[in-house]
């Protein structure tokens, strides 16, 4: 039996243990904002905080999360107001949307170690992560726009 | 891509009176809605788009049809909802619902469209609900492809929201007692010039329910001075939910007694499954069943490929297990398909003569007489769609309805589908249509969510169908592999006399017809045969090649190979006459003019003359946006390429970084667009910055090869697309204009690889006439 967090909910898993996270939280715990697109790390739709670090929950098996907090972008802010998704609406940055979850996930725990990140700190903590809209552009220039706001503090 | 004839055309009757607020009980229709009701309320709050679509057709029937000629239906109660056109519905709060009728990829249509709508019906956006339509002719066409959903709906959506408008004033006009020309309808109100008196809308609901709809030719529309919300900037509706994990895609449905899907499908096209052992497969703890599923034969069409599909309680499970499946497959003929044969094959037809589509003057009499004589050839791989979304649907298929949700491009097309695989009517068959986390053409084609409604008929259990990325990338409907060859004369005075172009690819048609051998003319049409250039002697020919594997449209379909070999072409020229690259491009354009396109054996779009003058602006335009010209440092270079497509003008200056080691990258795009009248400059600019990054993917990284029939790459790895380290400063240039609208969301692809070609030779002075160009360049020689 595992048992962790999720959005700060107390949750237990006694499936197969290298069932990977993502599968968890979005077949078992209904948490479909977390995406599924590679399946091996590759483009980072997945990300969610595990303990505060951007991981890829698409490889990440459920049987080394014993103990673990999980944040999704579900449960990023609890008012939905975190400044990077403040700042995604200002640069109006979703097209699709589909890599979205993943990309302000990957971001905010770039500002939680980095509150103001320069362009080559953002385009390496953000490379994990793809776009096949495009939308790169407007990514750096919302992350830098949360910085500004002092996003770090608050992730 | 679409055929031509729909261009354009008349969808459906405006508005005829309001049908009944609620449609006759105890329908098949009624029961589909019913059972999906009762689904929702049992599945919580995950299932948003479903229950605002069930919670709207239930409470209020505003999906009622308006029927030509039919008898005046009862008027609605003075409380009830008010719906005189089949897209535009009230609550008796003055809520506006406004149907989206097209799919939502990316670009911005579930806002653009009904936006429209609300300026003409001088709604307040705060206050209008969009909702997505189902899969239903009543809408007219909703097939979302071809970068022609503002241009074939904005007028359809104009006359709806001045219908609403006009009768809006004339309940005000009625209620005051007033005529009606002294009534202004103004942000959800209509107002009283004389007296200042104002009614807001939900006070005139139930006068105007009372009212007949007016005919289409009485109405009359604001002037474009007026407009609030087209040609602004309004953010999409759906940015809160995509920003906060709420957006619903098509693997976010949940129903209960939902089982989970993946499916082992023929390596090669049309193989079948010959012999397999499961046992591995169905040991994994949550695997239910094994189920097969027809192998498909050809012509490809939409249909589902076949193969072996693993039924368990959760995704996982059924991935898991589809990779344990031991499978021997019965290849079939395109076993033989080969990507580096299959490459030679096409350049040795290319240097063949071909079917001429175009001739005009001598070509062969002006090359031999030519001065100087140009030659080059082009190829380039075929490439996979992969959205960030892999496939994936769901269905709910009992004895007597059929209910689906997918990310479907061509809703209405899964009707048929449906009744094909279940047997049931199609009033049987309801379709919902979920965002689509990106499209580019790949899910206009329902073999995926076919998958679905047969598991689930064979189970009588809903069913998610999930396909992984492998799945994805090994199993498209590939953008066609192709080879080029031009050869240009120019005389002794420097003049071009002579164009001759050969084309060799496999047809999208082949996917229909297996026997078609050669690129029809609707997609020689995208950039080869209508080339625009002022030369004398002129012809375009084709040449024959086998598809070998699912051709399909992908963003920018054939412009795209089109616009590589033509504008990299024209540098060539632009060196060999040793004039500008942008000069040459203008040169070879010609005086202003209307390019006849039927005469080039295209159908003509009414209202749509291809203006090369047109063409001539974005590249004057963007040239100067782009600094052409300018001083760059050491191992820069500026390329330049133009292309009309989708009815629209587009040029783009790339600026390429070449490193010693032959590494490089793109500082800095521009790209100039003349869309015509635009209806959101966000998102078109939003669409321009997007294709620069997709057209980036495919000139450096992007490369889809086949070995023995199947398709080598898999996942990100190995079919690489840009990440955010090499976006360029992206600068997007829109053109004001009053011409009628165009295409966004495909047009700007096509110049940026041919751009970015030319802008190498400006850095190195070496050609580069292969996609993708690498991560790193062969300097050398």
């Amino acid at each position: 039996m595992i048992t962790l967090t999720v959005n700060g909910q107390q949750q237990s898993f006694d499936g197969e243990g290298d069932m990977p996270l993502l599968w968890y939280l979005r077949d078992i715990l209904g948490l479909t904002g977390s995406k599924y697109a590679c399946g091996k790390a590759l483009c980072g739709s997945c990300t969610v905080h595990v303990d505060g670090q951007a991981v890829r929950s698409c490889a990440l098996p459920m049987s080394g999360l014993d103990g673990a907090s999980v944040t999704t972008i579900e449960g990023l802010d609890a008012r939905g107001e975190h400044p990077l998704q403040v700042a995604w609406a200002e640069h109006k940055v979703p097209q699709c949307g589909y890599c979205q979850s993943g990309q302000i996930m990957q971001a905010a725990a770039l500002l939680a170690a980095n509150p103001t990140p320069d362009d080559r700190q953002i385009d390496d903590a953000m490379s994990g992560v793809i776009c096949r809209c495009g939308t790169y552009q407007r990514i750096r220039a919302a992350i830098k726009s949360a910085a500004s706001a002092g996003a770090g503090g608050a992730a | 891509m679409r055929p031509v004839k729909e261009i354009g055309m008349k969808l459906g009757p405006l508005a005829g009176p309001r049908a009944d607020s609620l449609t006759a009980a105890g329908t098949d229709q009624d029961y589909i809605r019913q059972l999906s009701r009762r689904d929702f309320l049992k599945t919580g709050g995950v299932f948003v788009i479903g229950v605002s679509l069930g919670a709207s057709v239930l409470g209020c029937g505003r999906e009622s049809a308006p029927v030509a000629g039919a008898p005046d239906a009862a008027p609605a109660a003075a409380t009830g909802p008010w719906s005189p056109d089949v897209f535009v519905s009230f609550d008796p709060d003055g809520t506006v619902h406004i149907i989206s009728h097209r799919s939502e990829m990316g670009q911005g249509i579930r806002t653009g469209l009904p936006a429209v709508l609300a300026d003409e019906m001088e709604a307040d956006w705060a206050r209008v609900v969009v909702e997505q339509a189902t899969g239903d002719a009543k809408y007219g066409n909703q097939n979302t492809d071809g970068s022609w959903s503002v241009r074939g709906f904005m007028q359809r959506m104009r006359e709806a929201g001045a219908t609403v408008r006009q009768m809006l004033e004339q309940s005000a006009a009625n209620q005051w007692g007033v005529d009606v020309s002294e009534c202004r309808a103004d942000l959800h109100t209509v107002q009283h010039t004389a007296s200042g008196r104002v009614l807001d809308y939900r006070d005139l609901l139930a006068g105007a329910a009372q009212l007949p709809v007016p005919a289409v030719e009485t109405l009359s529309f604001k002037p474009r001075e007026q407009w609030r919300y087209i040609g602004k900037e309004l953010p999409i509706v759906d940015l809160h939910d995509m920003t906060h994990g709420r957006a619903h895609y098509g693997a976010d449905t949940r129903l209960p007694g939902m089982k989970y899907a993946a499916v082992a499908r023929p390596p090669v096209v049309f193989g079948k499954v010959k012999s397999y052992n499961a046992d591995a497969a169905l040991a994994v703890a949550g695997v239910e069943q094994i189920v097969e599923i027809p192998a498909a034969v050809a012509p490809a069409n939409y249909r589902a490929l076949g193969g072996l599909a693993v039924i368990a309680s959760n995704s996982w499970a059924a991935l898991k297990a589809r990779d344990l499946l031991s499978i021997e497959w019965e290849d079939g003929a395109n076993a033989d398909y080969d990507s580096a044969a299959y490459k030679q094959a096409l350049l040795e037809t290319v240097r063949q003569p071909g079917t001429a589509q175009r001739n005009e003057g001598d070509v062969e009499a002006a090359l031999s007489a030519a001065a100087a004589r140009v030659e080059a050839e082009y190829y380039a791989p075929h490439l996979a769609h992969a959205p960030m979304e892999p496939p994936a649907a769901v269905a709910s298929v009992t004895a007597d309805a059929c209910e689906i949700w997918a990310p479907s491009q061509d809703p209405q097309s899964l009707i048929p589908m449906a009744e094909a695989v279940t047997g049931l009517k199609p009033e049987q068959i309801r379709v919902n249509v979920t965002l689509l986390g990106g499209a580019f053409g790949r899910k206009s084609k329902c073999d995926f969510v076919e998958e679905a409604v047969y598991l689930s008929k064979q189970l009588s259990a809903p069913v998610l169908v999930q396909w992984s990325r492998e799945d994805d990338i090994r199993h498209d409907y590939y953008h066609a592999v192709s080879a080029q060859r031009l050869e240009a004369g120019i005389d002794a005075a420097g003049a071009v006399t002579a164009w001759r172009h050969r084309a060799a690819y496999p047809s999208i048609m082949s996917t229909f017809d297996p026997a078609v051998r050669e690129a029809a003319v609707m997609e020689t049409g995208m950039g080869a045969v209508n080339v625009p250039y002022a030369i004398p002697n002129l012809r375009f020919e084709v040449g024959p090649a086998d598809a070998k594997v699912r051709i399909g449209w992908l963003r920018s379909v054939c412009n795209v190979f089109h616009s590589f070999a033509v504008n990299c072409f024209s540098d060539e020229i632009a060196h060999a006459r040793g004039v500008d690259p942008r000069d040459n491009l203008l040169q070879l354009l010609g005086p202003d003019r209307t390019i006849d396109v039927a005469a080039l054996g295209l159908e003509a779009t009414e209202n749509y003359p291809f203006e090369t003058g047109r063409l001539r602006h974005v590249i004057e335009l963007v040239a100067g946006q782009a600094g052409w010209g300018r001083e760059l440092p050491p191992g820069h270079g500026l390329g330049i390429a133009a292309q009309y497509s989708f009815l629209s003008y587009i040029a783009a200056v790339v600026e390429v970084a070449v490193h010693e080691d032959g590494s490089w990258s793109v500082p800095r795009v521009d790209l100039a667009i003349d869309c015509g009248t635009y209806v959101n400059a966000d998102r078109v600019r939003a669409q321009q910055e997007g294709a620069v990054i997709f057209g980036l993917s495919l000139a450096r990284d992007s490369e889809i090869t086949a070995a023995g029939g199947r398709i080598v790459q898999g996942n990100f790895n190995d079919y690489r697309v840009l990440r955010i380290g090499q976006t360029p400063d992206t600068r997007i240039h829109l053109v004001p204009s009053e011409a009628p609208p165009s295409g966004v969301g495909e047009p700007g692809v096509p110049p940026i690889a041919p751009a970015v070609a030319n802008a190498l030779f400006a850095a190195t002075g070496k050609r580069f006439r292969e996609l993708p160009l690498g991560e790193k360049l062969d300097l050398g020689g």
